[in-house]
């Protein structure tokens, strides 16, 4: 029997009908935000940072300042631009061995949104979970908030000792040999690697580290640097002040959302002697380079838009 | 340095003054400049039930153990020279570093390098066998460009920024030149981080402060000593044979704001450089025992390395990090 009262009526419809709508559309919300997280992250997200995190509480903690609760949800942020925005194809992930290696990769794009990418491939795709730990510029240290985050996320400052440190932990190392060389360079000079340092080849034969040579594509054309400001750089005590017309449009703070291509080459296992001649290294690092540099341009090939 | 120089071949002549020393070192008398301190009371405590201790402090030991024959002199005084005459002595222990940074550099000096270059002379002039030297990671210095753990042939650049430590590096360097010159004593620095308990060390007072100030933005790691694990080293040294500088450490390294939570301090984040300004006035008129460089300290790390410790000196910490912590609210009745 309808009730008379306008207010009981109000309250029937409410439950009747109002309340199971709600009900399913919350629940499909709830559904499509959950599948996006699944699609976003994987499935087994939770359990990948449960892993990693016993795998440092067994060694009593990362010495280095590593805070996986923190460090998860900056990899969901970078898993919206991997998955998303950025759409990476990521191949090769099977030549990443399981302990100690050196990943060396090619750097480009203003930030370091590809070294985040390629740590991203491996929290999310390899088996099992990596976390990448990566060298940072000295300077960074010098500000707040980033010299922070930067250690919860297990990036170290860029000296030798640390470097070593880490291998000996059996971590995987992301270095860029080219520096601010390479991430920072104008636009007319992209894909073009730029001059590599020896600290890596020394480090490895000195610790018996294979090497994963890494080339990123799309990562270039994600900001477009007309040159570089070397007052303003002075200025602000900044390695290099990039010119980027982009960032006055709104919303071009943003990086612009090319295809990433991450490709993992197969490991090198090189011999020789650490205390070697710079000479006889700059070769052995040249061979990294070529090998870099051919991926790179077999993945420019391949790349038929820079969007899709 | 770091490492220990290659053995000579050993004639019958040279074993036997080996021996000889070994045997002096083990069993003579250990003199402790500084032992009215804290560390130095901890650690005259523990020795004196094994061998003869002999304090020289300028202060007065209070409730010192009967066994201990205590000096109330001046190192620099020529009465002191007298103590180092006899020939049972073992071992020389310098803990009598001063760290008051209220006292300026001149009496800094004065008092640290001075009467550490009368000890050094005095050892070398007796011939006493061993040498410790309780110095500090704070030699190294909290820098930005820090590995994350430094190790013992590190460069000491802890005065770049801090002037005021000046002196305890040129201590360390004294120890180390002499440490090259005079083979006949075993020479042996350690250099231990934070040390926490209820000693007076800046380290401990700030952690003892009811909240807890800290740098926003800025959460370094850190390395903290229990203080009876600094008198375990310090014992270990003691041991014939034990030559080098070592870095000492405690419990695996924390970070700053997750060691003051586990104590339980309420923490306030202040911006670097308002606190660096703060901090130097308060200096000025005399509110706080901080200078302003010490706030590098929670702002970068200086942490060390400690595998030489851990492989040639056998040492390894007791305490964990929880009780490592707590030790700085412990009653202070020693």
């Amino acid at each position: 029997m309808p009730a008379r009262a306008a207010l009981a009526r109000i309250g029937d419809v409410a439950a009747d009908d109002v309340l199971p709508l709600v009900g399913r559309l919350w629940g499909g919300a709830r559904r499509s935000v959950d599948e996006l997280a699944v699609r976003l992250l994987g499935s087994d997200f939770e359990e990948r940072a449960r892993l990693l995190q016993a795998r440092y509480a067994e060694a009593g903690g990362d010495p280095f300042g590593l805070d996986l609760e923190t460090a998860k949800y900056a990899i969901m942020t970078c898993a919206f631009f991997h998955r998303l925005w950025f759409r990476a194809e990521v191949r090769g992930l099977e030549n990443v061995p399981a302990g100690r290696v050196l990943l060396i990769a090619n750097h480009s794009g203003q930030i370091p949104i590809d070294g985040a990418m390629i740590g991203t491939s491996l929290f999310l795709d390899h088996e099992p979970p990596r976390v990448i730990r990566a060298m940072v510029e000295k300077w960074s240290q010098t500000l707040p908030f980033v010299s922070t985050f930067f250690s919860r996320v297990g990036q170290v400052v860029g000296v030798p000792e640390n470097a070593r440190r880490l291998l000996e932990m059996g971590e995987a190392l992301l270095v860029f040999p080219e520096g601010t060389r390479g991430i920072s360079k104008p636009f007319s000079r992209r894909y073009q690697l730029q001059e590599f340092g020896n600290g890596f080849m020394r480090l490895a034969i000195e610790t018996g580290t294979p090497i994963v040579p890494v080339a990123v594509v799309g990562a270039e054309e994600q900001y477009v640097n007309l040159g570089n400001l070397k007052w303003a750089a002075r200025a602000l005590r900044m390695p290099v002040f990039p010119v980027i017309p982009q960032v006055f449009v709104p919303f071009g703070q943003m990086p612009l959302p090319t295809k990433y291509f991450i490709h993992f080459g197969e490991p090198l296992h090189i011999q020789g002697d650490a205390d070697e001649d710079d000479a006889v290294m700059e070769e052995k690092v040249h061979l990294v380079k070529q090998t870099i540099q051919s991926m790179i341009n077999r993945g420019l090939k391949q790349r038929t838009s820079l969007f899709f | 340095m770091a490492k220990r120089a290659a053995p000579k071949k050993p004639t019958p002549a040279r074993r036997a003054a080996d021996g000889a020393a070994a045997a002096r070192i083990q069993g003579g008398a250990v003199v402790v400049t500084g032992i009215c301190g804290r560390l130095g009371r901890r650690l005259a405590r523990q020795l004196h039930r094994e061998r003869t201790v002999i304090g020289l402090d300028r202060r007065e030991f209070v409730g010192k153990p009967k066994d201990i024959k205590h000096h109330s002199i001046d190192v620099r005084r020529k009465k002191a020279r007298e103590l180092f005459r006899r020939p049972d002595i073992g071992a020389l222990v310098h803990l009598g570093v001063m760290h008051d940074p209220r006292l300026g550099a001149e009496e800094h000096h004065t008092w640290n390098v001075i009467a550490f270059q009368k000890l050094l002379e005095y050892v070398e002039r007796y011939q006493i066998p061993k040498l410790v030297l309780l110095s500090s990671a704070n030699v190294y210095g909290p820098r930005p460009d820090n590995p994350q753990f430094i190790s013992e042939d590190a460069p000491l650049l802890g005065a770049n920024r801090f002037s005021d430590i000046r002196d305890l590096i040129e201590l360390d360097m004294l120890a180390q030149s002499f440490f090259w010159r005079n083979p006949g004593t075993e020479t042996v620095i350690l250099r231990p981080a934070h040390i926490l308990g209820t000693v007076q060390n800046a380290p401990s007072n700030y952690l003892r402060l009811k909240v807890v100030p800290t740098l926003l933005g800025f959460d370094p790691m850190m390395q903290v000593v229990h203080q009876d694990d600094v008198v375990r080293a310090v014992r270990l040294a003691l041991r014939p044979g034990v030559r080098g500088i070592f870095n000492i450490a405690g419990p695996p390294p924390v970070a700053l704001s997750r060691a003051v939570k586990l104590l339980g301090r309420p923490t306030l984040p202040i911006p670097h450089a308002m606190a660096r300004a703060g901090v130097e006035r308060l200096w000025r008129w005399h509110m706080t025992s901080f200078p302003a460089p010490e706030l590098d300290f929670i702002r970068y790390v200086c942490m060390v390395d400690d595998r030489r410790a851990r492989e040639v000196l056998g040492y390894g910490p007791k305490f964990d990090l929880g009780s490592t912590l707590r030790a700085v609210d412990e009653e202070r009745w020693v």
